[in-house]
């Protein structure tokens, strides 16, 4: 009976793993896959969504409909940061580093100035369930739920939607996507925005369980692009088999040997995947 | 605002000096109202500042309190500060600066042990007079420093043997994988070990860390009586709302937490419900003192957020200061101050109750209380331990009155025999 309480210990782990490298890594995945930005203020879009869900909460709305606002929010601001600033640096990724960085520092540190170095924060909600000796909260299971959720909508909206094809087209060939009719301007800026979004997305999932204060995003950034560089370009077939193996990974070393060890494992991972699968497993996946 | 300030004091102390001038002036030389530089070099952005921005208004205060009646041995104090925005670069930079350029007197700085070690070879080699006002591991045996912050073994050796008297002797331990949460892990070692007790885990968290739900599950299969949490900075206090969260419903036992970032204030109860923290100071404190300390703090900053241990200890670093150097007849060349820190009785009354300086290592010895959080985040004081002495590095062989090795040293690495 104790190993098989241990068993679903495991299996609850691996699942929380799971969908904090799937939720902190898709947004980055997107906007780095398709749009070749590497995005260093991705963090701060998280926290943007953080806050925005937070102070929704705080003003009285219901904490799913508060998720979805700091959602938006976050994908409103990436849309106005592609205008005036990602728009420009297209096919120059070095520079868009550059630029990137420079925005996270901006904004964090005005967000520091401006709401002070921390919020109230508003509670884990659905309570907790015990299997033998270990207990659990409940809404751990909600945010892997939303991670297979946000899968699922990621490979319906880019295989079977006009919008998806569209945008395909646009990354992979944007002169003859424009040559056909498209508006790629449009369609780079709702990419963006989309990405923005779901970084924005996890910011307000992990809200509730999270210490709230303008460098929040940066505790999301090591797991993020350990598994973009994982996973390699695609969102599906980079984003989700990376999450998984790194997921066994972490939450296998972390029972072994302590969270220092999680983060070794993750870092060694990332190490061996860049000498052997250099375009990741996406790339593994979709070779010629 | 402290421009005004200034220019205030700057007022005042010229007012003030052409009284002294007309009363005293054939005793007092008029060199002797040119001000007493304090450098303040503390973290007021970036990671840290949620827990250090109370300690330059605390400067501030004690200063505005000092100079009103008088000033230091008649000299106003004029403070120079400096945002350090919680980087380690930023101390080596601006002690330079703090020192060569503005020729301060003494420097007060510091949150991080490794922003002090950043910066202590500079202070060596310059050869400065520095006060850090923080909790800390312990161990730094500089004759540069005086260090007003509790260390491990006045905050670790009250509270942990009371907490297994209280609740039991099985203990597992999370710390902050770097010099602090290191040294403190060692210490609570060493002193579970001492009182019979047992570490059946221990995990060590590198910063930055956000998600605790495997180590949760980790400590849930030990089975200890109550968790030790040396977690430092904001990520790692996630770990209270996720243990909470999946009611791990275990004793808390801390030297950090509440004292420093207020978590008991920040969180949602009953998030931090049954958190022990030993602390040298928080708002809470019940005394007349501490009461007084806290009515004339928020007089004068009524936005401030919370009033921590570390804006105490930056508060009685000045009185500290003042002591030594109206002793040492308004000299503050290091080797004078020295010279009366060196008879012992260098001490002043804190808000926390009396606090004095230990000759040997330059360390202060300190009231300790211990903090209990209640479901409700309400604090009661279950202990009080009054006169802590910083008692470590002396017995181990740190003598600052004979000679000064400028070496943080551990349990792990002492200083060399004879």
């Amino acid at each position: 009976m104790e190993t098989g309480y241990l068993a679903f210990a495991m299996v609850m782990q691996f699942a929380d793993a799971f969908a904090f490298l799937v939720l902190a890594a898709c947004g980055l995945a997107i906007v780095f896959g398709m749009m070749g930005i590497v995005n260093l203020a991705h963090g701060e879009f998280i926290m943007c969504g953080a806050y925005v869900t937070v102070a929704a909460v705080h003003a009285g709305v219901p904490l799913p409909l508060a998720i979805a606002i700091g959602a938006i929010a976050s994908a409103l601001a990436g849309m106005v940061v592609e205008f005036a600033c990602i728009r420009h640096l297209y096919g120059r990724p070095l520079d868009s580093i550059v630029l990137t960085w420079g925005i996270s520092l901006v904004v964090t540190q005005t967000t520091l100035i401006t709401l002070g170095s921390n919020m109230p924060s508003i509670g884990t909600p659905y309570g907790s369930f015990a299997v033998g000796p270990y207990s659990y909260s409940v809404y751990r299971l909600v945010l892997f739920g939303s991670a297979l959720a946000v899968l699922a909508g990621l490979y319906i909206v880019f295989n079977w939607t006009r919008f998806g094809i569209a945008a395909r087209a646009t990354m992979q060939v944007p002169h003859m996507a424009a040559a056909s009719g498209l508006d790629t301007r449009r369609i780079y800026s709702w990419t963006f925005a989309i990405g923005a979004g779901l970084a924005g997305l996890a910011g307000g999932l992990y809200a509730p369980t999270m210490t709230l204060v303008p460098t929040m995003g940066t505790s999301f950034m090591t797991e993020a692009f350990v598994t973009v560089v994982v996973g390699g370009a695609d969102v599906i077939l980079g984003t989700a088999p990376a999450a998984a193996i790194l997921a066994i990974i972490k939450a296998g070393m972390t029972y072994w040997k302590g969270q220092l060890f999680g983060q070794i494992g993750l870092l060694i991972a990332v190490i061996v995947v860049i000498r052997i699968l250099p375009k990741g497993i996406s790339g593994f996946l979709t070779r010629q | 605002m402290s421009r005004n300030a200034l220019l205030r004091f700057r007022k005042a102390a010229l007012a003030g000096s052409f009284l002294v001038a007309a009363a005293v002036s054939t005793i007092v030389p008029s060199f002797a109202s040119e001000p007493i530089k304090i450098g303040v070099l503390e973290d007021q952005s970036g990671d840290f500042a949620l827990a250090t921005s109370g300690k330059v208004e605390a400067i501030q205060l004690a200063t505005d309190e000092i100079n009103a009646k008088g000033g230091i041995a008649g000299r106003p104090i004029e403070l120079v500060i400096y945002d350090t925005q919680s980087e380690n670069t930023r101390y080596q930079e601006f002690m330079r600066r703090v020192l060569q350029r503005d020729k301060a007197d003494v420097v007060f700085a510091g949150y991080s042990s490794s922003e002090r070690e950043a910066y202590r070879p500079i202070v060596n080699q310059l050869d400065g007079f520095v006060f850090y006002n923080n909790q800390y591991e312990g161990g730094v045996c500089d004759g540069n420093m005086v260090i007003t912050g509790a260390v491990a073994e006045q905050q670790i050796s009250t509270l942990i043997p009371w907490m297994m008297k209280t609740y039991g002797k099985r203990v597992y331990t999370i710390a902050a994988d770097y010099s602090f949460g290191w040294i403190s892990a060692e210490w609570m070692k060493q002193i579970v070990k001492e009182n019979g007790g047992e570490l059946v885990g221990q995990e060590l968290i590198p910063l930055g860390v956000s998600q605790f739900s495997q180590t949760i599950q980790n400590i849930q299969q030990a089975k200890p009586d109550f968790v030790v949490t040396l977690l430092v900075g904001n990520s790692q206090s996630s770990y209270f709302e996720q243990a909470s969260a999946a009611q791990l419903n275990l004793p808390m036992a801390s030297s950090i937490g509440v004292n420093q970032s207020y978590e008991h204030k920040r969180f949602t109860p009953p998030t931090l419900a049954n958190m022990h923290v030993t602390t040298n100071f928080i708002e809470e404190i019940d005394t007349p003192e501490a009461k007084a300390f806290v009515a004339r703090f928020r007089e004068k900053y009524p936005e401030i957020p919370y009033i921590n241990q570390e804006a105490e200890n930056s508060y009685l670093a000045v009185y500290l200061y003042k002591e030594m150097v109206e002793r040492a007849k308004g000299s503050t060349k290091r080797a004078d101050l020295q010279k009366e820190i060196a008879k012992g009785d260098i001490c002043t009354d804190a808000p926390e109750g009396k606090v004095c300086i230990d000759p040997k290592s330059q360390h202060v010895s300190h009231s300790i209380y211990l903090a209990k959080v209640g479901e409700d985040h309400s604090i009661s004081f279950p202990a009080h331990w009054d006169n802590v002495q910083p008692y470590w590095l002396g017995q181990a062989g740190c003598d600052l009155t004979k000679f000064d090795p400028s070496t943080q040293y551990s349990p792990d690495n002492p200083p060399p025999k004879g």
